[in-house]
Order: C-alpha cells, then structure tokens, then sequence
C-alpha cells in the first residue's frame, strides 16, 4: 500500500491568488493512499524543504507529490531533498499547479478544482513509479573535430588548452579553410593571413593536437562518451613523416595549368601541390585527377607517363602506390566545424537550386564572386594584391558589386540572408577605392544589415569615406558589350533604370553549407534543414548542441556566420565538451526506454522511427548458443526519452521509464474518475 | 472547322508514338497579320506528324485590352476557348501567338488557384467548364519533338540550307514570362528556341537582347518607343554576327518586320525576321511557299535564295571531296589487286 506524502506550494501569491492551497491540502488528505498532506508559503526553501524531508521519516512515505511549478523548475530540488530523507529520488513528482493552472486561470473556484484534479492525477501516477537508478556511462576524454577551418582551429586549440586531446579532421590538404582565401577582414580590415596562419600553427604544433589532413569522417559509431569513428586518410602519394616541405616536387611537376582552388580558379597550381606557401602542414598532395603519370596509369600505358616529382624529391617521399588507409579513434565528444561552400550562379546548378543565367558568371570572364575578389585584392593571391580584371588584366575604373545573389530568392531555393555579404562587399568596396583612387565602386543592395560591432559604423564609411555609390535595387542583366560589361539595374528609391558600363562585377553569392555536408551529418545523426545546414538542438539556448548529445556544431556549417560569429560559437562547443569531460563518468536521467524482451517481436519498428539511432538488434541464444530469436534492445547511453518508440510499438513490448502506460493510464483514470 | 491530316512521311525510326489529339488555338493574330505563322505551323505540324484541330467557335482571348479592363473579363474571355476544347474532347490546346498562350495559360492558373472565382466561371460562360484543358506554347511543342527535327534534317534530301546559319533567338516577353505562367523555360536565360535552331542545324547566337521589351502593343500608339527598342534588338543581333532574327510571337514580329524600315532608317542591311516555324520548315526542305515566306515586309527572298545556293555549293563540294575519295580508294585497291 503506498504512503504518498502531499505539499502544496502556496509560491507566494504566484499560486494562492488564485488556488485555494488550504483545500487542495485538505482534499488530497483523504485520497486513497495519501499518508500525509500539507501546505506552505515556500516549499523550494529551505524550511519548506525539510518539511518534506522530516515528512518522509515521520511517516514513512513511499512517495512524494510536490503540488507546486513546473517540472522544469524544480523538480530536480525536490528529488535531491527525498534522497537526501532516504527515499528514491523518482519516487518523487511535481504536480504542475502554477504554469498549468494559477497563472492561467481568474475564477478560484473552478482553479482549487482544477488544481485538486492535477495533484490527484500525479497521485496515481506516483502510485505507479518504480524506484530508479541514474545510467552511469563512462566518458572517453579525447574529441573529434571536423573541418579545419577557423571555427574548428579554434574548437580544437580551446579542448587541447583545456588539457585534453582532439583529433583533429580536415579534407583538404591543409587547414586554415576559407580564412585563409581572405584579404583583409571586416570592420577592421586586419590581414585575414596574419590572424590566421599563427593559429593554424599554434594547433599544428600542439601537443594535444592530432591532425589529420587530406581526411573524411567515413563512419561513426557509438554514443555521447563512446564514440568510435574512422577516418579515411586519403591517399597522398606524399610519406608525411619523410616529407620537408621543400617545395622540389612541385618545381620540378610539368603539369602547371591546373586551374587553383585555393585561388578560385584564378590561379594555377601544379598537379603536386601545397594550396597556398603557408599550408599547414606544409606537406604536399598529388592530385591523382589531373597528373600525367596517373592519367597516363588510367590510359593503361605499359609505362609511367611521368616521374619528375620523385626524381626530384631528395628524401624519397613520393610514393605513387600509396592507397587510402583507414584510421580509428576513439572520441567522446565530436565537433562539427564543416564551414560553407558558395552557390554557384550560373545556369547549371546541383541539387534542384535554380541560376541566374541572366548574370553571364562563367560565360562573361570579368564576372566573378566574392572569394575571387578576395583572391584579386589578396597581396598574396594571383596578382600579388592589384585589383587587375581577369580578362585582360586590366585595372578596372568602374566596379559592380551585387548584394543578395541567390540570398533572400526563394525562386532560386534560398530564402534566407547570408548575413556576411553587405559587410564584405562594403569592405571590397573600400579595397577597391583604397588601391584604385580614380575608380567608381557601384553597389547594387536590397537593404544593408549590417548588424554587429562596428559593422554600421563601417559600411556607413565606404559610403560616406570611400564614396562607393550605394544603389537600392535589383540588377537584370549582366553581359559583355566590346570590352566593357554592361549591368542593366533598377534604382528603387527614384524610379528609374540604371545603366552602368562597367569593367568588372562582383557577384555577392548566396553561402551553402560545404558539400557533403549532408552525408556527413546523416554519419553523425543530426539533423539539418532544407538548406542542408546543421539544426542546432534549440535556436536560444542550445544553440551549439544538436539533437544527438555528444556532437556539437560550430560555425557556418550550422547558418551562415561571419568569423567573430564562428570562433565564438567553436569556444562555446569547446566549453561544452569540457564539461562533458569534467566526470569520469556521465550520469544520466534514466528516462530512457525500455523492453520487454519477453513480449518483444523483433518487428524493428522501433529501429526504424528512433530519431536517434539508440534502438540495435539484440539476439537471443540459446544455452547451447543456437539463435532462437531476435528482440529490440534501447541502448541507455543514446536514448533521449522522446517515447517515439513506444508509441508505434505493436506488441507494447517498449516503454518510457518514468512515462510508462501504466502510469499514464492510471492518470487518465484518475481525471475520468472524479468530477 | 479544318483538320490537317498527317501524311506519312517519317520513316520507321522517327514515328515517334501518337499524341493525345491537339486543339488549336490561333487567335487573330494568325488568321490576320501573322497568316505565315499559322501556315509554317501546320506544314511544320504535319510534316513532324502532330496532328492539330482547330477549336470550333473560338472566340477573342481578351489579349492586351481584356484583362487590362477588367480581372473578371480577362479570365472569362480565354476561359471560354478553354470550355469550347474542353466540351470538343481535348486534353490539350496549343496557342502559338504568345499573348493568347500568356492569356490561356493564366486564366488557367486563376480558376486553379481561386475556387470561388472556379463556381462563378460557369455561370458567366454559360457552359459548363472544368478546368482541364492544359496549354501549350509553340515552343515547348518543338523543343520536344527537337529530336525528331534533328532526325529528320539528318535524312533530308535536300542539302539544308540553315545548316551553320547564324541565327539570333529572340524570345520577348510573354513566351517565357511571368515564370509561375509560362513555366517550361528559365525565364531570365531562356533556351528553348536556341536548342530548337541547334537541331536544325543552325548556329543559335549567344547575345544580349534576348528577352528585352519589343514595345509590345505600342506599336501604334508609341511608334518613336518601340522603333528605338527594336533598333537595339536588332543592332545587338547584328554585333552578335546573326544573319536573321527568330521569334514566336506575331507582336515581336511586327514590331521587328513590320517597323525595321523606320529602324534602319540610318541604310542599314535588313535583317530578316522570321518565325521559329518557317526555320523549322526550311530545315526540313519545305518549300518557301507553304512556308509564307512571301509575306514579310522585310523581303526575305533574296535571303533564302542565298541560303539555297549556298547550301548547294556546299553540297556539290562535298560530293566531290566524297567522290575524290571513292577515286582514291579505288585507285588504291586496283594497284593492291594488280600487285
């Protein structure tokens, strides 16, 4: 027979204003199984505290029901003061009469009822709770983060400065991601590379720091602590610990047009290669894509084509057999860090995306998109920083920059803002102006956000400053007239069409999440939206958790972020995962389900809707080890306690600890019961 | 009521599957100012074996001045042509002229998209009207039988005289416009008539005015405008190196042939502006004639003699680089045998 004890909190007056405590106190005394009922003007305080505690000795109770706010406020306060009495903390529930009720409610009368109704419920439900124990998981102290970029430099430097070790994973051949492209940096036009390159070597060196470059996430297993993830380490073709980094392969490669990606294909590179002097580490890749000897190995020549890059590598680093290998690491944590690709303008587009044929990218050559205008104004980029236009090398007098391209479409399948664009065009905009002192900088906006620390103050200077002409409105067409480009625009604030021959164009396109990013996160389980970036587990506060715990998300893999934006949220998820790490082991609510092996049919649907990928395959031996069937089996560790399982489950064989149908059923009796 | 019969011209490789039967749509357009239009189409239609009915009863389709009047009457107006296809049995109905195709296809969109505006139709018509009649443009019909254009140049027994012609497609306003209308091409960078020339043979332009204002209705009531959009048209056309100009619609064509004496008052070379039917039916050897070519103001005879002529030196000079050849040959295995 159960003894449940009942306190009704008066909160002050947040409850008593409206709910008659006094008579939800008296009405519960004489409730089947209730051993005790009082009430008090605090109950989260501490004498109203001991009043429970000295309630459970005195008269034994067997369960405790706390008539007061929300479970999200207090309960935890409540199951902490019953243990501390000696009884198990999940015997104990909250009985939401404030949000639920007093707040919600004028009459008194109809709210006593109301309230008397709720604290009955929980009554039988407590009646039906079964004393738990917290899930305990052991935590392995070593994260993953992936994606080399600054968001993940600084999550990695941050965990590794926290004394722990991070695994760090990049794609490329070296990290720095597209910081690294970056001329100088808005609102303080401070040298990207100068910020940057330290940091990247701050984390190359690092004694916690293991970097894998030229690398991809190839699967993931596991759960929040036990993480087991592989990494396929690209072929090379490059030994890494021989390598110097003398630069020999490359000079001697005869293959030299290969359009740069570093440089956005206004430079070239070799097909053995370092993407940029400052390449972290500095160790080349070849690219098996576009070198003679490996064409010539795909043609089936009897004989290598080439062989100049190792004939001139002095240590013998360069190995044409090399084949990807597959590394193992175990992690307890994992940062996401992936970064942004940019849209592609022209017509042909992937993933059902539509182009804008009409703006000429990539038929018209002095039409380009931000990053190669980094590349142009780069002091380290193909023209050694003069602004010269790529079809002639001219020095451009009149510049277009067009804000919103593919941003704020939903035609072209992006609704959303981009948010860097109005301040990295008001910034390219005052390059330009600060190098070309005769030059006319012409921007065509929607409107101009520019929201953040001195970021008003900056685009107001290359207008007012600088004298960029600042025009509200769209632009129709771009097209090549002689040697000029022709942008036909529309002024929105006088009414009228703009005709402008310019000699360059910069297209401020659209930001995408990074390719792959999807499959990526389909490896890790977490979700993201339509756009392909990766959904945070609450837009206010978690922002840097997803809905998988154990991974994290830094940067603009997650919306479109700027770097103070980026390196903020990356210290933020290295705070997280330190936290993470503070206990040798996780303690968990264990609000997780749970099955009936007995009951269980093996039908899986389970497996199929957990959102989490906490439900696996058990299989049930035997003695003489024969398999006889196969159960569904909830691993504690990934289970969130969302009960989506128990809902599709055909044979009631899975249920929610604490939410069992036992107990809601027993709540549901207990409102139809009485008036 | 006239049907065009299909003779059997393809051969077995180009019978493509019949259509479901096609209504068809004039307008006034193609029975008055753009009579070529219409012939081109059906000798076109029928050398491609489309076979088309012309809708019993049509009426105006409210173009320009209907739904400029009123919301109601410029629904109604083509809606009742749509009721007329409906009750004769079609599934479909093309409209060549791009203005009734625009009006057609949006009244279309508006009783799909408003179902108190669906009830009222009816009434207002006095017929019964369900909606089910989709529209067709001109240029989505060929773009789809663009394999079978191809085909059949490829077995033509005249040399074609489009082939490596440098040709500016010119696509205005309402053929591609508004996009939630006109839906089957990119509105901004339409291509659809570019890759119809291609499979004639033709070398389509890459060029600027590809969908800029013609001037529109305004050809009368604001001659100055639409003689200055039309010479930047065509001035771009000619930059772009294209001998002649292509449309699909019988607005564009006039303002284009109709107002090219007042454009090239500077004693520019005409250029030709034909209709994307007349192309097609060049390219699969239809004579001039059934084409209305005569018809223009820009006279294109001298034009198309030209291309013919062309196209026969062209001819006569592959036959006898492929005759030289066959001589070779044989010469050669003659000394092998006599060896």
């Amino acid at each position: 027979m159960s003894r449940i004890g009942i306190f009704v909190c008066h909160c002050g007056e947040n409850i008593a204003r409206t709910v008659d405590v006094a008579a939800v106190a008296e009405a519960l005394r004489d409730h089947p199984g209730v051993a005790w009922s009082e009430d008090y003007k605090y109950m989260c305080s501490d004498p109203g505290q001991s009043l429970v505690r000295k309630a459970i000795e005195e008269h034994e109770l067997t369960g405790v029901v706390v008539a007061a706010c929300s479970p999200h406020m207090h309960e935890k306060t409540f199951r902490r003061a019953c243990a501390a009495a000696g009884l198990n903390p999940f015997m104990c529930e909250m009985a939401n009469i404030r949000e639920h009720c007093s707040w919600i409610h004028e009459d008194r009368d109809e709210a006593t009822a109301k309230a008397i109704d709720i604290a009955r419920t929980i009554v039988e439900k407590v009646k039906h709770n079964r004393p738990l124990e917290s899930i305990r998981i052991p935590v392995t102290k070593r994260a993953l983060v992936v994606g080399g970029g600054i968001a993940g430099i600084q999550a990695a430097l941050d965990i590794a400065d926290g004394g722990h070790e991070v695994v760090l994973v990049e794609k490329e051949a070296s990290i720095g991601g597209h910081m690294s492209q970056l001329s100088e940096t808005f609102p303080t036009l401070d040298c990207s590379q100068c910020i940057l390159t330290p940091r990247m070597v701050e984390a190359y060196q690092h004694p916690n720091i293991k970097l894998h470059t030229w690398s991809e996430v190839e699967s993931v297993d596991g759960y929040i602590g036990n993480f087991t993830v592989k990494v396929r380490k690209k072929a090379r073709s490059v030994d890494e610990d021989l390598c110097n980094g003398c630069g020999d392969c490359q000079a001697a490669c005869p293959a030299k047009k290969i359009p740069s990606e570093f440089e956005a294909g206004l430079g070239t590179r070799t097909a053995i290669y370092v993407p940029f002097p400052q390449a972290v580490p500095n160790i080349p890749v070849l690219d098996r894509q576009n070198c003679t000897l490996f064409k010539g190995r795909r043609k089936g020549l009897a004989k290598d084509a080439c062989g100049k890059c190792k004939e001139a590598c002095l240590r013998g680093a360069v190995d044409y057999d090399t084949e990807d290998t597959f590394v193992e690491e175990q992690v307890g944590a994992i940062v996401v860090a992936t970064g942004y690709g940019l849209y592609s303008i022209g017509r042909e587009q992937p993933e059902g995306l539509k182009g804008y044929g009409e703006y000429g990218y990539g038929e018209v050559p002095d039409v380009i998109d931000g990053l190669q205008f980094e590349r142009l104004a780069s002091a380290s980029g193909p023209t050694a920083g003069a602004i010269l236009r790529p079809s002639d090398g001219k020095e451009p007098k009149t510049v277009v920059f067009v804000h919103c391209v593919g941003s704020r479409d939903p035609e072209k399948g992006m609704s959303y803002c981009s948010k860097i664009c109005c301040m990295y065009n008001a910034k390219h905009a005052m390059l330009y102006k600060h190098k070309v002192h005769d030059g006319r900088a012409v921007a065509f906006y929607m409107d101009v956000r520019a929201a953040g620390k001195g970021y008003d103050e900056f685009s107001r200077r290359a207008i007012e400053e600088d004298e960029a002409e600042y025009i509200r409105g769209r632009v129709s067409r771009i097209f090549r007239e002689g040697d000029k480009v022709k942008v036909w625009g529309f002024d929105t604030l006088s009414g009228e069409q703009v005709v402008i021959d310019a000699d360059m164009v910069v297209l401020a396109t659209a930001m995408r999440p990074q390719a792959g990013a999807k499959e990526l996160a389909q490896k890790l389980n977490v979700s993201y939206d339509e756009h392909g970036f990766i959904n945070e587990a609450h837009p206010k506060l978690r922002p840097v958790e997803t809905n998988t715990a154990g991974v994290f998300v830094a940067g603009a893999c997650q919306a479109p972020r700027d770097i103070p934006d980026s390196v903020a949220m990356a210290s933020a998820t290295a705070a997280k995962v330190m936290s993470l790490f503070s206990a040798d082991e996780l303690e968990r609510e264990p609000a997780v389900a749970v099955v009936n092996e007995t009951t269980c049919i093996g039908c899986m649907s389970c497996e199929h809707v957990c959102p989490y990928g906490a439900v696996e395959v058990k299989e049930i031996r035997g003695r003489d080890g024969a398999l006889q069937r196969t159960v569904a089996s909830v691993n504690p560790g990934v289970c969130q306690g969302c009960g989506t399982c128990q809902a599709v489950c055909l044979s009631k064989s899975i249920e929610l600890e604490t939410f069992t149908d036992e107990q809601v059923y027993a709540e549901i009796n207990a409102l139809a019961a009485w008036d | 009521m006239s049907t065009v019969a299909a003779p059997d011209t393809g051969t077995a490789a180009t019978a493509a599957a019949p259509r479901a039967p096609l209504a068809y749509y004039p307008g006034c357009s193609l029975h008055g100012t753009s009579r070529e239009f219409d012939e081109s189409l059906r000798a076109v239609l029928a050398a491609l074996r489309v076979p088309i009915t012309e809708i019993d009863d049509w009426s105006c389709c409210g173009a320009s001045s209907g739904h400029a009047t009123d919301h109601l009457l410029g629904v109604a107006l083509p809606a009742r042509n749509l009721a007329l296809a409906e009750a004769q049995g079609f599934k479909s109905v093309l409209a060549p002229c791009a203005a009734c195709y625009n009006r057609l296809s949006a009244a279309r969109l508006a009783v799909a998209g408003d179902t108190e505006l669906a009830e009222r139709i009816p009434d207002v018509l006095g017929r019964p009207f369900a909606n089910t009649v989709e529209v067709e443009s001109v240029m989505d019909l060929l773009r789809e039988a663009a394999v079978m254009i191809e085909e059949k140049v490829a077995a033509a027994l005249t040399p074609n005289p489009l082939e490596g012609l440098r040709l500016a497609a010119y696509y205005g306003c309402l053929l591609v416009r508004p996009p939630e209308v006109a839906g089957y091409d990119d509105p901004e960078a339409p291509t659809s008539m570019d890759e119809v020339l291609a499979a004639c043979g033709a070398n389509p332009v890459d060029w600027n005015m590809k969908v800029e204002c013609c001037g529109g209705a305004f050809s009368v009531s604001r001659t100055a405008s639409v003689v200055r959009l039309g010479r930047a048209i065509i001035e771009d056309a000619r930059r772009s190196g294209a001998e002649a100009l292509v449309v699909a619609c019988p607005l564009c064509h006039s303002n284009l042939d109709l107002r090219q004496k007042a454009i090239m008052a500077r004693g520019e070379e005409p250029m030709p502006v034909l209709f994307i039917t007349q192309v097609v039916g060049l390219a699969l050897g239809l004579p001039a004639a059934a084409l209305g070519l005569d018809r223009h103001f820009v006279d294109t005879e001298p034009f198309i003699r030209r291309l013919v002529e062309q196209a026969a030196v062209r001819a006569a000079a592959e036959e006898k680089v492929k005759a030289e050849a066959a001589a070779k040959a044989a010469a050669r295995r003659g000394k092998a045998e006599s060896a």
